[in-house]
């Protein structure tokens, strides 16, 4: 079947452009007329069954709603299949300016949907654009289902397809993707993209790459019977295993101060309740350091902005998918020596519960520092907070249960009164120009409160700190978490992508977005417009790289020869970026710079209008450092 | 051993901030100029960390008024910071700018009350 079609393939080459040029300008029928007149020798110029046509039946039992794509050659009959045989529907081709955009559009999409999409790239070039993307995947162990094009077949290669040829395609992205392959058949590739969304979506999760091969995508299927689709099962997600669970229980109802920290646990939208579940039956605090959105941010038991207080209190900390655990029962300091120090009390107990310990690869570190623990468990931690909350129940006396009781209400104080001196906090700089991002986030929660809102920016810089403090974040959809690999530029495009998830259950979206972040890869605002994708973006515009300035001038102070030059280098000043006018010239109801802070809720409303009619609205608004 | 001593340290550092905030401002706080302070605060990067207007945020507490450290140990914190702050030595600033700088957080108008502001409303 291979020979035959390869065959064929080398006798259009030799037709070459006339060819080419004669099937674009003669209708089908003309061609197919002369085609049965001829001799023998008679090129065959179209087919009826193509490769890429049984991809997209494949790609369409695995459910993915949309395909993120910048549009290249080596995927072409993969698109063409997408568009016209599947109809452009699950998945639907979204235009996207950047590879990166893509990967990290789908990033966010599945932190609110909770699927993975598609992505489809340029073998080589268009890979190398997604490869930050999806190391920032990577580092949040988020699938993403990346497929590029490739020209295996170096005889039948046109001049550009030797460049964006490669031996091994996945190689760049191979540190950081969970599987890959390259399907050298239909069937191969049938089994291979089943086995790749399984692999993707069975925890720890990670982004997997499937490189299709441009001669399989467009040359014919030319099976005589329906190719099968295989079926895919998913594997159950590991639990804890029962005895360390008990044990687990054992410490946490003897503990007089536990504390629970979630990070990366909530996998589905079953985790925040679950949690509230265990942390009440315990009345114990909770630190929810918001890789995902794990709990209730006015929970009388969330602990989270007074979380180093907490964990010193502590005797017992119990890290649920926390991707750092180390950094969160210990601290570095950084000066010119640099040291470390304990934030526990002597005799405090750890315990981990994560999907972390069953997968690690080398080279890339984002693994993070080998924490001392004294129970281990290497399992889901979704799936193993069922189990863990029963064992607990089943050990609690009436004593316990009433220490329990007053502690819950000691929290619930600290809570309070940590609130408290939040919102006083808030007061500090309020009518200051530049915008203090207090302000911002108050401003903003008055325009949103009362919509079914979705926050979706996630920042590396924090930026965006103040929502986390002032806002009532209870649903699953209401917070996406941070972007994993701290590659900036993530933060527009994995907006958009949550925005494109909420928008069918008609969420009002809205993003806090730093400038640095927005200059990476603006052209995503476009693929807003464009697919009319409801956002309303503020931004948080420092004019600067401010995280960056910080770092030079600790170097500056360190080194002692003048301190007033730690911007040099990373401002985004003369000229300052006018962003409402980038977000208007790509389509976007924008209004800004705005200094006032009086000026702000205003645009903020009007801003809203164009966002529940169904569009991305953008304000820019210049805000004090961070 | 290094971690041992940074312990000691960082012991030291909540006693000493915690005393030094609980003092009375020391009786002899230099005469400084505020509008230098203001722009020398910008200049040197107190800012970044501290907010235009010392109001604290992401990477810095709050050190604009209310209750402000005493001016000594304002001086002895920013020349020999124990936690995270980059360090200020006599070499890159002089005390007389820091009174400038001291001069500038203390004539900042004091915040709205909370329950002022309707946006924050709990
Ligand atoms: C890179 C960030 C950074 C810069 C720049 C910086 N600070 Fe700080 N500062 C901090 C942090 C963080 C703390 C909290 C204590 C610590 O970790 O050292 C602090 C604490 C302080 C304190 C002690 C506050 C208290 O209540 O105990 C003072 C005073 C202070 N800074 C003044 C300044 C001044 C004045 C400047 C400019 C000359 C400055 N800082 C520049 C980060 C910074
Ligand atoms: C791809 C990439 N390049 C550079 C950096 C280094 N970096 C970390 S934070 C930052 C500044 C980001 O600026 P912005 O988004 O405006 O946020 P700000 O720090 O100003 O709050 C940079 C450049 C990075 N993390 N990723
Ligand atoms: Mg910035």
């Amino acid at each position: 079947m291979a020979a035959k079609s390869k065959m064929e393939r080398r006798k259009f080459l030799k037709g070459g452009m006339l060819a080419g040029a004669a099937a674009i300008v003669q209708p089908a029928a003309v061609v197919a007329q002369q085609s049965s007149a001829a001799s023998e020798e008679v090129e065959v110029l179209t087919t009826e069954s193509c490769g890429s046509d049984y991809m997209v039946d494949v790609i369409k039992s695995l459910g993915f709603e949309y395909v993120c794509a910048n549009p290249g050659s080596s995927f072409r009959g993969m698109q063409e299949s997408i568009i016209n045989y599947g109809g452009n529907r699950n998945p639907e081709f979204i235009t996207n300016c950047h590879e990166e955009s893509s990967v990290a559009m789908a990033h966010g999409y599945f932190k609110m949907e909770g699927k993975p999409m598609a992505v489809l790239a340029h073998g080589t070039v268009g890979l190398q654009h997604a490869s930050m993307a999806i190391y920032n995947a990577w580092c949040d162990r988020i699938p993403v289902y990346i497929m590029a094009g490739n020209y295996v077949d170096a005889a039948i290669r046109r001049p550009a397809e030797w460049y964006h040829g490669v031996q091994d395609c996945a190689a760049i992205v191979r540190d950081f993707t969970k599987w890959d392959d390259q399907p050298a058949s239909l069937i191969h590739f049938g089994e291979s993209a089943v086995r790749a969304y399984k692999i993707a979506m069975t925890p720890p999760m990670a982004p997997v790459l499937l490189v299709l091969d441009a001669g399989l995508q467009e040359g014919s299927n030319e099976s005589k019977t329906k190719l099968p689709i295989p079926k895919l099962t998913m594997p159950a997600p590991p639990q804890g295993e029962a005895g360390a669970v008990n044990e687990l229980a054992r410490l946490l109802v003897a503990a007089e101060n536990p504390v629970l920290v979630a990070d990366r646990l909530a996998r589905t939208t079953a985790a925040m309740p679950l949690l509230v579940e265990l942390a009440e039956t315990l009345q114990a605090a909770v630190i929810d350091q918001g890789g995902r959105m794990n709990f209730p941010s006015l929970h009388p038991l969330n602990q989270t902005q007074r979380a180093a207080a907490a964990v010193g209190e502590a005797d017992l900390v119990v890290g649920i998918e926390v991707a750092d655990f180390w950094a969160t029962v210990n601290a570095l300091r950084d000066q010119v020596h640099r040291s470390t120090r304990k934030l526990t009390k002597p005799g405090a107990k750890l315990a981990t519960i994560t999907s972390a310990d069953l997968y690690i690869k080398s080279n890339y570190q984002d693994f993070r520092r080998l924490a001392e623990v004294d129970l281990a468990i290497a399992a889901d931690g979704e799936a193993t907070l069922p189990a863990l909350t029963e064992a607990v129940k089943r050990l609690i006396t009436s004593d316990r249960k009433r220490v329990f009781q007053q502690r819950g209400a000691k929290l619930a104080e600290a809570s309070r009164t940590t609130r408290e001196r939040l919102r006083q906090a808030a007061t500090y700089a309020w009518d200051a120009t530049p915008v203090s991002t207090a302000r911002v986030a108050a401003e903003l929660w008055a325009v949103i409160k009362n919509e079914d809102w979705s926050l979706v920016s996630n920042y590396y810089s924090e930026a965006g700190i103040w929502p986390r403090r002032l806002w009532d974040f209870n649903k699953p959809y209401q917070w996406p978490g941070h972007a994993g690999g701290g590659g900036i530029g993530y933060g527009a495009p994995s907006s958009v992508g949550a925005a494109l998830a909420n928008k069918k259950y008609g969420r009002f979206s809205v993003s806090l977005q730093t400038d640095g972040d927005l200059m990476y890869a603006p052209g995503v605002l476009w693929t807003a417009a464009h697919h009319r994708i409801p956002l309303l973006s503020v931004m948080l515009n420092n004019r600067g790289y401010h995280m960056e300035i910080m770092h030079v001038q600790r170097m500056c102070n360190q080194r002692n020869r003048g301190v007033d030059r730690g911007t040099m280098g990373s401002t985004l000043t003369d000229p300052n970026i006018d962003f409402a006018k980038i977000a208007q010239g790509l389509g976007l109801h924008a209004e800004g710079p705005i200094t006032d802070p009086k000026d702000l809720g205003p645009a903020l409303r009007r801003a809203a209008v164009a966002v529940k009619r169904g569009e991305p609205a953008l304000v820019d608004v210049v805000t004090q450092p961070r | 051993m290094t971690r041992r001593i940074f312990s000691t340290v960082a012991g030291l550092v909540v006693i000493g901030i915690g005393s030094a905030t609980a003092q009375q401002p020391a009786p002899s706080v230099p005469a400084g100029n505020a509008k230098a302070g203001q722009a020398l605060f910008m200049k040197i990067g107190c800012y970044q960390c501290h907010g235009n207007e010392g109001q604290g945020g992401a990477a810095g507490p709050r050190i604009g008024r209310s209750p402000m450290l005493a001016f000594r140990n304002f001086v002895t914190y920013i020349r020999a910071p124990r936690g995270e702050m980059p360090p200020y030595s006599a070499k890159v600033i002089a005390e007389k700018d820091i009174a400038d700088i001291y001069a500038y957080l203390a004539s900042l108008p004091p915040a709205p009350a909370v329950d002022s502001i309707p946006l924050l409303k709990p």
